[in-house]
């Protein structure tokens, strides 16, 4: 690898870890607004125009407060919690493809940080290590609502953690790839796999609800019963660190979903526009940059959605969460793995047969 | 519950739609620093002492608006106008001291009713703000009589 490659991946990762925080900064900001518009009011407007700068101001309050720490807590493991959360969440994005090649001189840049050929097994690996964040810092508050938000939040990841993989199989046995890349260039055209796994993606989508714990799945967090869940000890920036790690998580769930099931960073007629172009270069990258573009419309229209959802549904009572995990998702992904695999044998049956 | 009802996705669905129609509606909010309610014409609001054409107080201190008054927030002590003050009131008796308790004060407009020489009203743009102290609401001349006008406009 020679060092431009290098100097370029160490900028993309830069970039791409930038771009992560800035929207889990705003998504709080987005959060409100979207609240407030949904319950006919217009939402945070005072600081800076529209209230654009209100992320800064939170931030600022966040850092200023005073940093408390119970007295019987282990403190190692609560300064530990929040860490991993967002250290487990600011990694994930590595393998996301946000976009195809940029040829720029002699060289072609892929918009992907690390193009592994595990990606989507190395997202939920370390998605579902964030769950550690949640239990070590609910646990070590030595708190009982705490501890409870915590199991809560294990337990709920773990049972929605299988729906969501076993739906995922299906489209693995789609593509034959565990390489996001692979999976994304697929998908070239309006050929989204949306259109052969509407089952697949509606599982998907509920299970990434419960594992960015959202509504109508926030048990563990929930204000009602448990005060605030694993972060009821927490303050400044340490409850900062929890809530923006799942703003992170958001943007990542989003990413996923939007490559796996709805095309990455390909649109309709991309072929026809990369050949209006005399020079294939000059083609190759309008047709990417404007993927890039289309790929984060896609994120945003997903985090759209999270805010939307949480705004309209209440929450689930536990065992109703539980039910709905295990005997309703876990059945309907494996007969959806079913269904996959007869129609992948039909259709080789008809087109080779 | 049939299976329709039982899958929960169209009673989903129809709550997002109804949340969504919120989204793109309306907002009731004011602004209210930058933007105020409108308010009726004969609002009642903070009363005023005038002054007639001249810049002379109109008010005789002849205590009808306080006899008028059903929460007797009105209080003032009458004197007798001196030679060389006829441009400061316009009658021979004014009101050396004026005060409205602004505690008491119901904003009924019964003074302004009462007012024989049309020197009280309720104006409909100003409103008597929030204070610290209880004794700042207790308005005196330096705050109810209407300030003079400035020299082009008399």
């Amino acid at each position: 690898m020679d060092s431009v490659v290098l100097i370029y991946k160490g900028i993309y990762i830069l970039a791409i870890f930038g771009i992560s925080l800035l929207i889990a900064t705003y998504s709080t900001y987005f959060e409100r607004k979207i609240a407030a518009f949904i319950q006919d009011r217009v939402g945070p407007n005072r600081a800076g125009p529209m209230g654009l700068l209100q992320p800064l101001a939170d931030a600022g309050k966040l850092f200023f407060k005073e940093e408390f720490i119970p007295a019987k807590a282990n403190k190692t493991l609560f300064i530990l919690g929040p860490g991993i959360a967002m250290l487990v969440a600011a990694m994930s994005s590595a393998v996301i493809p946000f976009g195809d090649t940029l040829i720029l001189g002699e060289t072609s840049f892929d918009l992907i940080a690390i193009d592994v050929n595990i990606g989507i097994l190395y997202i939920f690996g370390v998605v579902s290590l964030g769950v550690y964040g949640l239990m070590i810092g609910g646990w070590a508050s030595n708190n009982k609502f705490s501890l409870l938000g915590a199991i809560r939040a294990a337990s709920q990841n773990i049972s929605y953690e299988l729906a969501m993989g076993l739906s995922l199989i299906a489209v693995l046995m789609l593509s034959g790839s565990l390489s996001l890349k692979v999976i994304a260039e697929q998908q070239a055209g309006f050929n989204w796999n949306i259109w052969y796994q509407p089952l697949g993606f509606l599982i998907f989508l509920i299970c990434a609800f419960a594992e960015t714990n959202r509504t109508p799945f926030d048990l563990p967090e929930s204000e009602a019963e448990l005060i605030g869940g694993y972060h009821t000890e927490y303050s400044s920036m340490k409850l900062g660190m929890y809530l923006f790690a799942e703003y992170i998580n958001i943007f990542v769930v989003s990413a996923v979903m939007a490559t796996l099931y709805f095309g990455a960073y390909n649109f309709p007629f991309m072929e026809n526009l990369r050949n209006a172009f005399d020079d294939p270069v000059l083609g190759n990258n309008v047709v990417t940059i404007l993927g890039v573009v289309v790929m984060f419309a896609k994120i945003f229209a997903f985090i759209f959605f999270f805010m939307w959802v949480r705004w309209t549904l209440p929450r689930f009572r536990y065992d109703q969460l539980m039910k709905l995990g295990w005997n309703i998702l876990i059945p309907l992904a494996i007969l959806n793995i079913l269904l996959t695999g007869g129609g992948i044998l039909l259709y080789e049956y008809f087109t080779k047969g | 519950m049939t299976l329709s009802e039982r899958m929960y996705l169209p009673a989903i669905a129809q709550g997002l739609g109804i949340t969504l129609k919120h989204f793109f509606k309306k907002k009731a909010t004011i602004n209210y620093p930058e933007e105020t309610r409108s308010r009726s014409e004969i609002w009642r609001g903070l009363h005023v002492l005038k002054r007639d054409e001249n810049g002379a107080e109109r008010c005789t201190a002849c205590g009808l608006c306080a006899v008028a008054c059903p929460a007797e927030a009105i209080t003032m002590t009458a004197g007798e106008r001196k030679k060389g003050e006829e441009h400061l009131y316009r009658e021979e008796k004014y009101a050396v001291t004026y005060e409205i308790n602004m505690l008491r004060c119901i904003f009924c407009g019964l003074c302004e009713e009462a007012c024989p020489k049309a020197a009280i009203f309720l104006q409909d743009d100003k409103l008597a703000p929030a204070r610290y102290e209880r004794d700042e609401f207790i308005y005196g001349k330096d705050r109810l009589v209407e300030p003079l006008k400035t020299t082009e406009t008399k």
